[in-house]
């Protein structure tokens, strides 16, 4: 079984964000892979060691994906860190500031040329917060879309993927046969820490970089443009008081206040 | 003609009031049709529940392929759609599947998306706020049919009686739409609380609850409003995942959001943050909620909430 786990650097969400020239400054901010896609590669490792394992030379392998600047090999070699076999970096000058349907288009043509069974992808980004990525894949490859996973089993043998999820209209349970897209949810599983032994073994693996002219691919544009962007008026402060009994009275008074009863 | 289309938003086999709320900001730009997506033998029915707001052509399609196959099968008519109407933009709402219809369709149409927008102007302006409501940004679609999701609860709905012209399309659906198959839907328990992304007001409960929501529901039913809870309490198990406010929970943007022992995490507030108006309640004065509330009572809910319950009561008799 081949996987491909699609992950992305994003602005560390505790940093402050500013906006230059219509996009986000990620140039002075601290970048760090983004918390979501941790879940997915987390459940990658679990459905290997459900089913023998990804050691070098056996029948399963893990291969990172991300397309970043160069600094975004720190994420994916995070991610080898935590087990995964190794990584291809998809960087180019052509790329930055690129949407999610750039973002699909260069994924889903790294994935079709290395011929993946499984796509694991966290449910958005913290930066761009889209969640759009995974559906976009999944009809670029035309193949099954079982996102927002809350439990994942995979059956090799018979190339099916079987997921749990909750949505507006309740648990549902759905299936799909290789290739298969998934996102997966941060209730999936708990991510684990790379220990040290996983760290030396992450150095020695392989980070392949390619770039649009290598995947064969041409990049045509922006589809939509930034007209501007302005801070709001701050939230005016609050009232804020300590109960002293009469709390529940003043919230009433509040609500009246505002003609929310 | 031209026109705008929009999906008319059913959850499960119930109209969201969302419906309205992308008709108005529709029908800024253009005449307004509404595209509804039927089980067989019930696009009648969900046609005519489609009455309220500036809708003048509903085109209904009947297939159950859209429980089945969810999001493919419903993108894969949507473009059809795009592709013998020509519209001038196409509405969705903006949750989890109303987001990877539209990301789907601007594949297949070769169109720019927009998501998570709060208003569109008549020459399709778009506003998003970003960076927890405190920056707005305006963007355009540069390319194709613009595809914008809407969030719910942004636009105050034009919610006129309206009788459009129904038409009823047959339609084909692709194979490739056919990929993942549905196997199963258990509908989550009727509670008989407002859906939370609709609410007009949602009262949630974090980790202060320990466990014990009795006095937030009873605090949300005095305002017939929603219930939420942070991933805390869901995390838990003390309130079901479907609830959960936050960045990987719902978002949500009401006229009044409570935060009833809730901290203020940079995750829970990306999916309250931009509420009309924010009520506290947290025993802790330092919590980060306070920073955002409008008014805040540092105080223990067990005792706030229903002595705040009786008096809304009292008001009611
Ligand atoms: C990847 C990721 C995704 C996440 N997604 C979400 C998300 O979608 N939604 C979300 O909510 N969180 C999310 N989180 C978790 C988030 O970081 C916080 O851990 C969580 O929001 C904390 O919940 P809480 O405020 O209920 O609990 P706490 O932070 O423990 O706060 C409890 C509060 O209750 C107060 N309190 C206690 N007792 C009382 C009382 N009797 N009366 C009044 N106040 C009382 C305390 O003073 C405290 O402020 C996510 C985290 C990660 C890493």
């Amino acid at each position: 079984m081949k996987i491909a786990v699609c992950i992305k650097q994003v602005p560390d969400s505790w940093a402050e964000k500013k906006m230059v020239d219509g996009l986000l400054d990620r140039v002075n901010v601290d970048a760090v892979l983004n918390d979501l896609d941790e879940y997915a590669i987390e459940e990658a490792m679990r459905i290997v060691e459900a089913h023998g394992g990804n050691d070098e030379g056996g029948p399963h392998t893990i291969t990172v994906i991300s397309m970043g600047p160069e600094r975004a090999s720190e994420s994916i070699r995070k991610a080898l860190s935590m087990g995964a076999n190794g990584g291809i970096l998809i960087c180019d000058v052509a790329l930055a500031g690129a949407d999610a349907l750039t973002t699909s288009k260069v994924l889903s043509t790294v994935i079709s040329q290395g011929e993946f069974d499984l796509i694991i992808c966290g449910t958005e980004s913290t930066d761009a917060r889209m969640s759009v990525v995974p559906a976009m894949i999944a009809e670029r490859l035309g193949c099954a879309q079982l996102t927002y996973a809350s439990a994942v089993t995979v059956d090799p043998s018979a190339k099916k993927v079987a997921i749990t999820r909750v949505t507006e209209t309740g648990v549902e349970e759905m299936f799909g046969e290789f290739p298969v897209v998934v996102s997966v949810v941060e209730k999936i599983n708990e991510p684990r820490y790379p220990s040290f032994k996983g760290i030396m073994a992450a150095k020695k693996k392989t980070i392949e970089t390619m770039n649009v002219a290598s995947l064969g691919i041409s990049i045509e544009g922006q589809w939509s443009v930034v007209v501007d962007a302005s801070l709001r008026p701050a939230r005016a402060a609050g009232v804020i008081i300590t109960d002293d009994g009469t709390a529940g009275d003043q919230i009433v008074a509040f609500l009246v206040e505002k003609k929310l009863i | 003609m031209s026109n705008v289309l929009i999906l008319a938003d059913f959850i499960g086999a119930k109209l969201s009031r969302t419906t309205a709320e992308l008709a108005t900001a529709a029908a800024r730009i253009a005449e307004v049709t509404a595209v509804v997506l039927a089980p067989v033998g019930k696009g009648s029915e969900y046609a005519a529940a489609v009455s309220h707001g500036p809708i003048t052509n509903i085109l209904v399609v009947e297939s159950d392929s859209f429980t089945t196959h969810g999001v493919a099968a419903s993108a894969d008519v949507l473009n059809q759609i795009i592709t013998t109407k020509a519209p001038r933009a196409v509405l969705i709402a903006s949750h989890a599947f109303g987001k990877e219809v539209a990301g789907r369709v601007a594949v297949k149409s070769n169109s720019g998306i927009i998501t998570d927008a709060v208003d569109i102007s008549a020459d399709l302006i778009a506003t998003q706020l970003v960076f927890g409501g405190s920056t707005a940004v305006h963007s355009k679609i540069s390319h194709g049919v613009p595809i914008i999701t809407v969030r719910p609860n942004s636009i105050t709905p034009d919610l006129r009686e309206v009788h459009p012209i129904i038409e009823t399309l047959i339609m084909e659906i692709g194979e490739s739409a056919k990929k993942s198959v549905v196997t199963s839907v258990q509908p989550p328990e009727e509670g008989g609380r407002p859906e939370l992304t609709e609410a007009d007001i949602v009262v949630s409960g974090g980790r202060g609850t320990n466990g014990d929501f009795t006095a937030v529901e009873a605090f949300a039913d005095s305002l017939g409003a929603a219930v939420g809870a942070s991933r805390a309490a869901t995390d838990a198990g003390w309130y079901p995942h479907s609830h959960q406010v936050g960045q990987t929970g719902k978002t949500v943007s009401p006229q009044l959001y409570v935060a009833c022992g809730i901290s203020g995490a940079i995750q829970h507030r990306a999916g309250m943050q931009t509420s009309k108006a924010i009520l506290v309640i947290n025993k802790d004065p330092e919590a980060p909620i306070f920073e955002i509330a409008d008014f805040g009572v540092v105080g223990d809910l067990f005792s706030v909430l229903p002595k705040a319950t009786e008096g809304i009561n009292a008001r009611k008799a």
